[in-house]
C-alpha cells in the first residue's frame, strides 16, 4: 500500500492533460478538508496554510486549463482520471494530519505530496512514446520541481517542532 | 414524472457539515470511499440511506447528503432490516464500529447474516472503543493495555468475517482506509451484490490507537482470488492474518424479501373469521 | 339502568381434560344464539397437561368483566384445582358438578357451602367408543343453559372438521350422553335466552380486536417478538398484514424489534410492535429516540404481573409508570389505554391514527385479560381516523426536518423524496436536524415535541364519561367494565355514580378532567397495582376537586364489579 500509485493510462496529449488537472484538482479537495478539519478543531494558523495551499493548488489547476486551450479538460479529466489503486499523487494523506499539527507538519505533507506529483510526471516522461505526451510531461515535470522548491523555501520559515508538539493537558472528551 | 437524466459528481453525495473526527481519522477516508462508490454507482441521493448506530463511524451519515438515522447504540441492523423490508426500492448501506457492531450489535449481526435481507454493512474497525475514550473492543489485541483493562484483556478478539461467514452473510471484504479508491470499488460491488454484503474497513484511530499507524505497512492484497465455496472460504477466513485486503467470499443467497401480498381487499374479508 | 342479568360458569380440567375447548365451544354456542358472553381461562404452570378452567360469563348485555361468583361450575377433575383458589369464588347458590372419581373438592368451594351434584363423568365417557369427559360435561351445561344437542355441537363439529368422521361421532355421543344426565339437575336458576338482535357481531379476543384496528388505522408493517400474553397479536397480524399487503418481520429479540418499526416508519410505513412489561423495559431506549427524532411508532403493551418475569398469565395494571415516565430525559409522548375488548379494535386504531398525526410513538396499555379473553361485541362502527402523515413533498431550499410550526408538527421527508435528505438522530439538533448542544435550540425542540401533543384537540375520546352523582369511580383499562358494572349495582340501590375512565392517560387532559369531575363530591380510584400508580398519577397532574379515595390491589385476582361496589357503599 505505500507503493506509489498506478496511473490511469495515458495514451495522448488530451489524456495527459485531464490527468494533470485532476491532479491539481484532487489536491484543492484535499487541502479545503484539512482546512475543514482544523477549523473545527480550533488550530487557526493551519486553517490559513491549508486554505493557501488549497489556493495555490487551484491557481496550478488554471494553468494546466490554459494549457489546454479549447479542450475540455474538466469534462475529460471527469470521465477517466480515476486513479485506480491508492490515491492521486499529490492528495495529501489525511492519515497523518493532527489536531494540533504545525505549519512545519503541513508543509512536510504538502513537500510529499509535490515529490509524488514530480515522480508520477517524471515516470510518464521516461514511458511516454508519444513525443507531444513527453514534451507535456517534461513541461509538467518542471512545475513539479518547482513547487518542491516553493515549499522548501517555506519550510525555511518554519522550525522542526519540538518533541512535546502533540502534548495536550485536556484529555479526549467522550461525546456520548 | 418528468425522468431527467441526472449525472451526479462524489461531491453531489458530501453534505456541509464538517465532521468532528479528530483530524488523522481513517473515517475521513471511509467518507471518501463512500461517497466516491454512490458517484460510480450513480445513484440518486434520495435513494440511499445510511443507517448508524452510536460511535465515531456512525456519524458518518450526517456527512453525507443522502438520508440518515443515527440511532441507539448496536441496533442499526435491526432498524435497517425494518426499513428495507418494507422500502425493497432504497439503497440501505449501515456503518458501524467495531464497537457498536460487534459488542452491544452482536447479536443483531449474527441475524442480519442470518436473514440475508439486501443492504451493506460497513463496519470501520479501529479496534479500540474511540468515542468513549478508549476501553478495548471485541477486535482488540489481547496485551493493548487500557484503562479498563490494565495489561490489556487476555481475551481472544472476536474474528467478525469467520462469523459473518457462519451466520450466512452472501459478501465478506476487507478494505484498508487508506486506500479509499479500491475501498470504493469493493463497496460498489458489496453494494450490486444482491442480500447482506459485509464490508469491513481497518480504519486507524489517531487517538487511541497511534500505533495503528504502522497498518498501512500490514496490510496487503489477499493472496488468493476470492471464492464462492463457503468450506474455502471458511478455511481461509480462519487462517486469515487480519490484513488480507479484498473480497473474500462472494456467495449465492438469495435475499429475504417477504413478498408484498395483495393490497387492494376490502378490509372487511380480515372479519369474516370474527362473524358469528 | 338495572343490573344485567347473568350466568357465570367455570369449567375445570387437567392433564388433558380439554376444559379449556369445552369453555370455548359453549361460550360460541351461547353467543350463535343470542347471548352476549366473555371467556377467560386460567392455568397452571405447564406448558401441556397442566390444570385449567375455562371461565365464562353469559349475559343479555354485553359483557366486561368477570362475574363475583361462578353459579355453575363443572369439574371433569380435581388436581391441583385448589392452586386456582380465590379465582373462582364459589357461594351457597353454586351448583358444582364433580366426577367422585376426580379428586377432592377444592377447600375454598366445600367452606362455601356448595350444591353438589355427583357425576361420573370419566365412567359415563369410557362407554362410548373414543368417548371424552368433557363432551360429557358440554352436554351437561349446554342442557342446563337451554340449547339443544345441534347448537351445542356445532362449535365442536368446526373444531373437528378434519379428524374425521369417527372423532366426531365420538363428540356428538358425549354430549347426548350429557344432555340425557342433565335431564335430572336443577340448575336453581331462571334463564330467558336472549333475542338475537339485528346488529352484526363478533368473537374474538382483544388481542385479535387490536390487531384489527392497527390495520384499520393503517398499519402495514410489524416486527414481533413473542412474549406472553400479546403473542396472539403478533400472530393474528402475520397471515393478515400480508393479506392487505403489509409485512411482518420476526426480530431476534425486542431490541431489535422496536428498532425494526422505527426503520419501517422513518421510511414511511405506519408500524406497529406488541409486547408486555418485560419487552417494553428494552424497549425504552428506542422509544426515547423515536421521541427525540419525532418518528411515529406503536407499541402495544399486554400488561401481565409484574415487576420482572412477575405472572405473565396473569392481568394487572402495574405498567403505567414505565409507559409514562419510562424514558430517560424528557419525552413527551402518547399513551392510551383500550377499556374493553370491542375497545381494542377502536383504542389502536386511533393509537395509529394519532401517532402518525403527531409523529410520536404511542404506547398502548392493554392486558392479557383483554387480550387473552374472549367475547360477543357489537361489529365495531368503521370510524375515519386512518393514519395520516404530514409528509414534506415538493421540497425547496433547505430542508428543515424539524421546523417550528402553528401546530409543533413539521413536514417529514420520506426517503427518496428528492431534496429532503436529512439525517435522523437522536442528538439533540435544531431545526434542520443537525445536531447541537446549544440552549436555544435544545429549548426549543422540547417545547417544541411537548407543545405539539399539549395542542392537540384529542376530542371526545379521550375518555369515557359516564353517569351523575356525588361519587365518582375513576379507573381505567380492563377495569372499566367492572366500574360500570359498580355503578349499575349502586344505581339500583338509589346510589347515583359518575364513572371516568381516560382512555388518552398521557399528556394529561386536566381541563377535561376537571369538567369530568365538576359537582363530584368523592373520587374512588380503581386501579389492579400493588403501588397505586394511577392515583399517584392523578395527583402529580390534577388538581382533584373532591376527596380521593384508592381501591387498588395487584393482580392476579381480577377486580370485580362487586367489589367496586361495596368499596362505594362503604364511602358515605
Amino acid at each position: 500500500m505505500s507503493k506509489p500509485p498506478a496511473a490511469p493510462k495515458v495514451s495522448n496529449l488530451n489524456d495527459l492533460l485531464a490527468v494533470a488537472y485532476q491532479i491539481e484538482i484532487d489536491a484543492v479537495e484535499r487541502y479545503r478538508l484539512l482546512a475543514d478539519q482544523m477549523e473545527i478543531h480550533n488550530n487557526p494558523e493551519l486553517v490559513k496554510i491549508f486554505r493557501d495551499l488549497s489556493r495555490a493548488e487551484g491557481i496550478h489547476g488554471e494553468e494546466i486549463r490554459r494549457l489546454a486551450g479549447d479542450f475540455d479538460v474538466v469534462a475529460h479529466a471527469r470521465e477517466m482520471a480515476q486513479f485506480a489503486k491508492g490515491e492521486s499523487p499529490e492528495e495529501a494523506d489525511l492519515g497523518s494530519a493532527h489536531y494540533l499539527m504545525t505549519p512545519w507538519h503541513a508543509l512536510q505533507m504538502s513537500l510529499a505530496g509535490e515529490k509524488r506529483a514530480l515522480a508520477y510526471f517524471t515516470s510518464i516522461t521516461e514511458t511516454a512514446k508519444d513525443p507531444k505526451v513527453k514534451e507535456l510531461a517534461s513541461e509538467l515535470m518542471e512545475e513539479e520541481a518547482e513547487h518542491v522548491n516553493l515549499v522548501h523555501r517555506l519550510l525555511r520559515k518554519y522550525p522542526e517542532p519540538s518533541k512535546t508538539w502533540a502534548d495536550d493537558l485536556d484529555p479526549p472528551q467522550s461525546l456520548e | 414524472m418528468n425522468v431527467e437524466a441526472r449525472a451526479f459528481k462524489q461531491a453531489d453525495y458530501k453534505s456541509d457539515v464538517k465532521p468532528i473526527w479528530c483530524p488523522g481519522c481513517g473515517d475521513y477516508h471511509v467518507l471518501m470511499s463512500f461517497t466516491r462508490a454512490f458517484a460510480q454507482l450513480g445513484l440518486p441521493p434520495e435513494n440511499i440511506v445510511v443507517v448508524s448506530g452510536i460511535g465515531c463511524s456512525s456519524r458518518i451519515p450526517a456527512y453525507t447528503n443522502c438520508y440518515g438515522f443515527h440511532g441507539v447504540h448496536g441496533r442499526s441492523l435491526a432498524l435497517a432490516a425494518g426499513l428495507k423490508v418494507t422500502r425493497p426500492d432504497l439503497t440501505v448501506v449501515v456503518a458501524s464500529g467495531d464497537g457498536d457492531g460487534y459488542s452491544i450489535g452482536g447479536n443483531h449481526f449474527l441475524h442480519a447474516c442470518r436473514r440475508n435481507v439486501d443492504m451493506t454493512y460497513v463496519v470501520m474497525d479501529n479496534h479500540i472503543y474511540g468515542m468513549t475514550k478508549g476501553q478495548p473492543s471485541p477486535t482488540t489485541e489481547p496485551e493493548f493495555d487500557t484503562a479498563l483493562s490494565p495489561g490489556g484483556t487476555k481475551v481472544r478478539p472476536f474474528h467478525p468475517l469467520v462469523v459473518a461467514l457462519a451466520s450466512g452473510a452472501n459478501f465478506i471484504a476487507r478494505c484498508f482506509s487508506g486506500d479509499p479508491n479500491h475501498t470504493a470499488d469493493v463497496l460498489v460491488e458489496a453494494i450490486k451484490h444482491p442480500g447482506f454484503s459485509f464490508v469491513e474497513i481497518l480504519s486507524p484511530c489517531v487517538t487511541f490507537r497511534p500505533d495503528e499507524k504502522a497498518w498501512k505497512e500490514q496490510v496487503h492484497p489477499a493472496p488468493v482470488a476470492e471464492t464462492s465455496d463457503q468450506g474455502k472460504a471458511a478455511r481461509r477466513l480462519m487462517t486469515d492474518d487480519g490484513f488480507n485486503i479484498g473480497i473474500l467470499y462472494r456467495g449465492t443467497r438469495a435475499p429475504y424479501q417477504p413478498a408484498a401480498g395483495k393490497s387492494d381487499i376490502d378490509l372487511t374479508e380480515l372479519e369474516k373469521d370474527f362473524e358469528l | 339502568m338495572a343490573a344485567s342479568p347473568s350466568i357465570s360458569i367455570a369449567i375445570i380440567g387437567s392433564g388433558g381434560a380439554g376444559a379449556l375447548t369445552t369453555g370455548d365451544s359453549l361460550l360460541e354456542t351461547a353467543c350463535a344464539a343470542g347471548w352476549h358472553g366473555l371467556s377467560t381461562r386460567t392455568l397452571g404452570p405447564q406448558i401441556r397437561g397442566g390444570e385449567a378452567a375455562a371461565l365464562i360469563r353469559l349475559a343479555a348485555h354485553p359483557v366486561e368483566s368477570l362475574p363475583d361468583r361462578y353459579d355453575l361450575i363443572i369439574g371433569i377433575d380435581w388436581l391441583n384445582a385448589h392452586r386456582f383458589g380465590s379465582e373462582i369464588k364459589a357461594g351457597p347458590r353454586t351448583l358444582v358438578i364433580s366426577d367422585p372419581r376426580g379428586g377432592d373438592l377444592p377447600t375454598m368451594m366445600t367452606e362455601a357451602s356448595v350444591r353438589v351434584v355427583e357425576m361420573p363423568l370419566k365412567e359415563m365417557a369410557k362407554a362410548i367408543p373414543d368417548g371424552r369427559p368433557n363432551m360429557i360435561a358440554l352436554g351437561i351445561a349446554g342442557r342446563l343453559l337451554g340449547f339443544s344437542v345441534e347448537e351445542t355441537f356445532a362449535p365442536i363439529e368446526k373444531r373437528l372438521a378434519d379428524k374425521g368422521p369417527a372423532a366426531l361421532e365420538a363428540s356428538l355421543a358425549g354430549i347426548k350422553v350429557g344432555f340425557g344426565a342433565a335431564a335430572s339437575i336443577d340448575l336453581g336458576m331462571q334463564l330467558t335466552t336472549p333475542k338475537a338482535g339485528d346488529a352484526r357481531r363478533w368473537l374474538l379476543s382483544g388481542n385479535e380486536a387490536t390487531g384489527l384496528g392497527a390495520i384499520r388505522g393503517g398499519v402495514r408493517f410489524a416486527a414481533a417478538y413473542p412474549i406472553t400474553p400479546a403473542t396472539e397479536i403478533l400472530e393474528w397480524l402475520a397471515p393478515n398484514l400480508t393479506k392487505v399487503g403489509g409485512t411482518l418481520l420476526q426480530a431476534e429479540d425486542e431490541l431489535a424489534a422496536v428498532n425494526m418499526i422505527i426503520g419501517a416508519s422513518y421510511g414511511g410505513t405506519p408500524a406497529l410492535t406488541a409486547t408486555a412489561g418485560p419487552g417494553l423495559s428494552l424497549m425504552i431506549e428506542a422509544l426515547g429516540l423515536a421521541t427525540a427524532a419525532e418518528i411515529p411508532v406503536v407499541v402495544i403493551d399486554v400488561m401481565r404481573g409484574g415487576p420482572s418475569t412477575g405472572i405473565p398469565t396473569k392481568s394487572e395494571q402495574g405498567d403505567l409508570n414505565i409507559a409514562i415516565y419510562g424514558m430517560h430525559g424528557d419525552a413527551p409522548h402518547l399513551v392510551l389505554a383500550p377499556q374493553s375488548i370491542g375497545d381494542c379494535v377502536f383504542t389502536t386504531q386511533w393509537a395509529t391514527y394519532l401517532a402518525e398525526a403527531l409523529q410520536v410513538p404511542t404506547i398502548v396499555l392493554s392486558d392479557q385479560f383483554m387480550g387473552q379473553s374472549r367475547a360477543a361485541i357489537e361489529r365495531p362502527a368503521d370510524v375515519a381516523f386512518i393514519g395520516a402523515r404530514n409528509v414534506a413533498r415538493e421540497i425547496t431550499g433547505t430542508y428543515k426536518r424539524h421546523a417550528m410550526a402553528a401546530n409543533g408538527v413539521s413536514p417529514m421527508a420520506i426517503p427518496g423524496t428528492r431534496g429532503g435528505q436529512y439525517t435522523a438522530d437522536g442528538l439533540t439538533h435544531n431545526e434542520r436536524g443537525t445536531p447541537t448542544s446549544g440552549a436555544a435550540d435544545h429549548l426549543a425542540q422540547l417545547d417544541k415535541r411537548r407543545d405539539k401533543l399539549d395542542k392537540f384537540n384529542f376530542g371526545d375520546h379521550w375518555a369515557s364519561v359516564e353517569g351523575d352523582g356525588d361519587i365518582a369511580v375513576v379507573t381505567w383499562g380492563s377495569l372499566t367494565g367492572a366500574a360500570r358494572e359498580a355503578v349499575a349495582l349502586a344505581g339500583g340501590g338509589g346510589i347515583k355514580a359518575r364513572m371516568v375512565a381516560p382512555r388518552l392517560l398521557a399528556p394529561a387532559q386536566p381541563e377535561r378532567l376537571a369538567a369530568a369531575l365538576k359537582g363530584v363530591k368523592r373520587i374512588l380510584v380503581v386501579e389492579q397495582t400493588h403501588g397505586a400508580q394511577f392515583s399517584k398519577f392523578l395527583r402529580a397532574h390534577y388538581d382533584l376537586p373532591a376527596p380521593m379515595r384508592v381501591f387498588n390491589r395487584p393482580g392476579p385476582l381480577p377486580i370485580t364489579g362487586g367489589e367496586i361496589h361495596r368499596a362505594m357503599a362503604e364511602w358515605r
